[in-house]
């Protein structure tokens, strides 16, 4: 049975039917929203390239279903900042060039914000471990980590 | 103006195929049947090239594709240079088969190297025209004449800018050989570390890649695979899907099915419901004797690589004899991003959406599958998820294609985790037996290598679902030019290397970044450490030793690694043998296909000899590939390229049983993590009076070698067999009894 589903999204009271509301969130944001900023890596929340924040928790939006989302604030890249007031992590992305093809780079710093938010001057192994869990192909890690700590010295 | 007429359409052209792709899809117009030779494309003429319109805007066509590395901004860096405008007033359209020229497939290193040096070309020969124009219209002579942000100016200060003397009009001119290019001291964007042009976007969430196109009344497509390769779908249960709501669609034809829902989930749940029943297969070879499979493999060719002296003579005579087999696993590409594409069938026309590095081809094999003529189909650029190679976004096309047919509305297709590590085509497994002698004093007297590869060069790989639906398909493999770099850069008195081209190989198999050079030179620098080791020399003293005393470039990098990285000179392996953990260092050197760029580098490893783990703390480079466009991008690439690298060195290796795949997601298919990677040194050489080669490969090719040379110089055990395991080191160890 199709349930519509209401949430906040990037601070916009939103409601979205679906079909399924075992759905994944990710979808939800993808297709019905149009916010691109999370991107299908993988479907089995191995490789962070969905995350978004739940309530301020970076959470894969690939394995959450959207009824779970329900009354949710949800938070995707779109809405972590633009480039007139960029997030730190956003912006130290930017200085630090920490992206090839960005793929993944959603997940890269929707995770390192909501890491940051709780742990603002974390350790370059820190950051590393708070990472673990996100992939990179193209080896933009070195920059990626550069950029974390640039925003955590300037956030 | 000589040479420049009105084309009317020129504009709508560049407008439909550049920034405004996405506008233009949204808004629905369908333009693409009629933008579809709306401007030249050869690559002899520089319109295929470039455009200026009214304002002066400069848009660049390039057959060369961003696949992730960052080769628009250079190639943007490179057309305002010659051209002298500023970089904010250049855009790049890519791999549009109806606007942009076939400047070949986006492999092999080639972008700057081919594609930007045709484009700087280009934009030399249209500056010359442009100065002339000026002159005749300001009635001085062009020699008097400077250009500043794209304005003409006279000594006596008037002005004719870019938009006034040829906006919106073609070129009309060939490429001129012999257009100057500016010098070195007079360059003022090119060799700058210009900041990439699409960063912002994808920091912001608002870039555009193909996963994210849409057209109006776009379908979702996903394709479902056989269990195992070679089967093929007996019967297909439709009912098994009526159930879930928006299924619109299920395709069959042969091995080829696919499901075509109104919504992506749909699709996706579809496809995974879908009940059908396959036919047996199970031909694939067993895993754990692969390597006698590939030596049983028949040899459809024997291309010997190089050849000097009697090697076997030489070795027989020899007082010391070494051989060394040594294997490199089976990889899947493994892009972050399923493969992905969107098509679309109107008024009998053809228009995919695909981030294929090849849209030119990918165009005639999706004509040659269909039974269309080529000019009926258009496949235009965008770009997805890095690839590092030919992965599965040709597939995913071909797979779009049949569906959009099938249904007869656009039809996007993006593909599961599992289908992008089941069934992308695969980095082929490479074995290669070495044997050298050495004289008394360590010389080395004669070398010979025998590599077991798949036959093919670089030409297409077939796409799936042609193969799978019985469809015209060219029914070749095509590996990359995997022969290059057998033969060494070493003058050693007698040499033969030689490669066996197999007839098959157990997957579709393609390339993978550095394909066939890295493979070689992993193998040849890592048996040239345990000649170097049996010598008793310093394994960097050992190379130069070999290196023609005129590659001074060759030497040169060879010699400020060994500085970079403080390189004590001594023989491997080291000597110290107290506690668990041992460390180690290792050199690799490259002049990549023996023509081009240069790389040395040095790994830095500790070992735990218990556990066998291996960790590297350290990975330094220094890299010459002449002038450099953007030193940051060529870093960020050397840099990927030691760590994908070393993640395919350390970790990555497909498994598989007797039907199909078996490594289908990260968590079976483990690649290198944040915590894993090492600090990461590059030193660039720049040669801003050398024509510029490629990055995107050559620092791959060095880094297995590195990291088999650091091992045995931490433990004195060597590593033969990719990727180092800890169990691979274990076993390594005990064989040694170490």
């Amino acid at each position: 049975m199709s349930q519509t589903v209401a949430m906040i999204v990037n601070g916009r009271p939103v409601s979205v039917t679906a079909d399924d509301p075992q759905m994944p969130l990710l979808y939800a944001l993808r297709n019905d929203l149009g916010l691109t900023g999370p991107h299908y890596g993988c479907g089995l929340a191995q490789c962070g390239a969905c995350t978004v924040h739940v309530e301020g928790e970076a959470v894969r939006s690939c394995s959450l279903p959207l009824a779970a989302a329900a009354g949710k604030r949800i938070t995707t890249l779109e809405g972590l900042g633009t480039p007139e007031r960029p997030h730190p992590v956003q912006a130290a992305f930017i200085a630090e060039q920490a992206v090839q093809c960005g793929y993944c780079t959603n997940g890269m710093i929707m995770e390192a914000a909501a890491f940051l938010a709780k742990n603002p001057r974390p350790t370059e192994a820190q950051v590393r471990q708070a990472l673990a869990g996100n992939i990179c192909r193209c080896g933009t890690h070195p920059r990626v980590v550069a950029a974390v700590l640039r925003a955590a010295t300037r956030g | 103006m000589d040479g420049m007429i009105e084309r009317r359409g020129f504009l709508k052209a560049a407008a439909a195929g550049g920034g405004m792709l996405v506008a233009f899809a949204l808004g629905g117009a369908p333009r693409g049947a009629r933008a579809w030779a709306e401007k030249p494309v050869a690559t002899d003429e520089v319109d295929s090239f470039l455009a200026i319109d009214g304002e002066g805007r400069v848009t660049v066509y390039s057959g060369k594709v961003d696949l992730g590395t960052g080769v628009r901004t250079g190639l943007a860096q490179i057309a305002a240079e010659e051209l002298d405008v500023p970089l904010a007033r250049v855009a790049v359209v890519e791999g549009d088969t109806a606007l942009t020229p076939d400047q070949g497939p986006t492999y092999g290193s080639l972008s700057i190297q081919n594609g930007g040096v045709q484009l700087r070309q280009a934009a030399a020969t249209a500056r010359q025209a442009l100065l002339r124009e000026a002159a005749q219209r300001l009635g001085v002579p062009a020699e008097g004449l400077r250009i500043e942000e794209g304005v003409v100016i006279a000594p006596d200060g008037r002005r004719a800018s870019y938009g006034e003397l040829v906006g919106g009009k073609a070129f009309r001119l060939k490429l001129d050989a012999n257009a100057p290019i500016k010098p070195p001291e007079a360059r003022r964007i090119v060799g700058r570390a210009v900041p990439r042009l699409d960063i912002p976007d994808k920091v912001f969430g608002t870039f555009r890649y193909v996963h994210d196109f849409r057209l109006p009344g776009m379908l979702h497509g996903r394709p479902v695979r056989p269990p195992a390769l070679g089967a093929t779908a007996l019967a297909v249960d439709e009912a098994s899907v009526r159930g879930i709501p928006g299924v619109v669609r299920v395709v069959h034809q042969g091995a080829f099915v696919g499901v075509v829902a109104e919504t992506e989930w749909a699709a996706i749940r579809a496809a995974g419901e879908l009940r059908v029943r396959w036919s047996d297969w199970a031909g694939l070879p067993e895993q754990a004797r692969l390597w006698e499979h590939v030596r049983a493999t028949p040899v459809a060719q024997r291309q010997v690589t190089s050849e000097r002296g009697d090697p076997a003579a030489a070795i027989a005579a020899a007082p010391r004899k070494l051989s060394a087999t040594y294997d490199f696993p089976i990889h899947t590409h493994g892009s972050m991003g399923p493969s992905c594409a969107v098509a679309e069938f109107r008024d009998g026309r053809l228009t995919v959406w695909s981030a294929s590095q090849a849209t030119h081809n990918l165009r005639k094999q999706l004509a040659l599958m269909l039974g269309m003529p080529v000019e009926q189909v258009r496949c235009i650029y965008m770009e997805g998820s890095g690839c590092y190679g030919r992965n599965g976004h040709e597939d995913a096309a071909a797979d779009a294609a049949l569906l959009a047919r099938a249904v007869g509305r656009p039809v996007r297709v993006q593909w599961m985790r599992a289908d992008e590590h089941g069934w992308d085509p695969k980095g082929p497994p490479t074995l290669v037996d070495l044997r050298a002698g050495l004289d008394a004093e360590g010389r080395v007297v004669g070398w010979e290598s025998e590599a077991f590869i798949p036959k093919g060069a670089g030409g297409n790989v077939d796409l799936a679902a042609a193969e799978l639906a019985g469809l015209p398909r060219e029914s070749q493999i095509n590996p990359g030019n995997i022969i290059h770099n057998l033969a060494t850069p070493y003058a050693f008195p007698a040499v033969r290397t030689v490669c066996h081209r197999l007839e098959t190989t157990p997957f579709r198999p393609s390339w993978i970044r550095t394909p066939g050079r890295m493979q070689n030179t992993y193998a040849n620098e890592a048996f040239l450490d345990e000649l170097a080791a049996a010598a008793g020399a310093d394994p960097i003293e050992y190379r130069l030793r070999y290196l023609p005393a005129d590659d001074r470039r060759g030497r040169e990098v060879l010699e400020r690694v060994a500085r970079l990285a403080g390189w004590q000179t001594r023989p491997s392996p080291q000597r110290e043998r107290g506690g668990e953990v041992l460390r180690g260092r290792g050199v690799s050197y490259c002049k990549y296909e023996l023509t081009r760029t240069y790389v040395a580098a040095v790994a830095e490893v500790e070992v735990n000899r218990r556990t066998g783990e291996i960790r590297v703390t350290r990975f330094l480079c220094t890299h010459d590939c002449g002038q450099i466009i953007n030193p940051d991008g060529v870093k960020a690439q050397v840099e990927g390229n030691v760590i994908h690298t070393l993640s395919r060195t350390l970790k990555e290796e497909l498994t598989f049983d007797r039907r199909a795949v078996t490594s289908l997601d990260w968590a079976s298919y483990p690649v290198i993590g944040f915590p894993e990677v090492p600090e990461i040194v590059v030193e660039l050489i720049d040669r801003p009076n050398e024509r510029p080669w490629g990055a995107g490969e050559p620092t791959a090719a060095v880094v297995p070698s590195a990291v088999s040379n650091a091992v045995f110089d931490a433990t004195g055990v060597r590593l033969r067999s990719v990727p180092f395991t800890p169990a691979k080191f274990r076993a390594a160890a005990a064989e040694r009894g170490a």
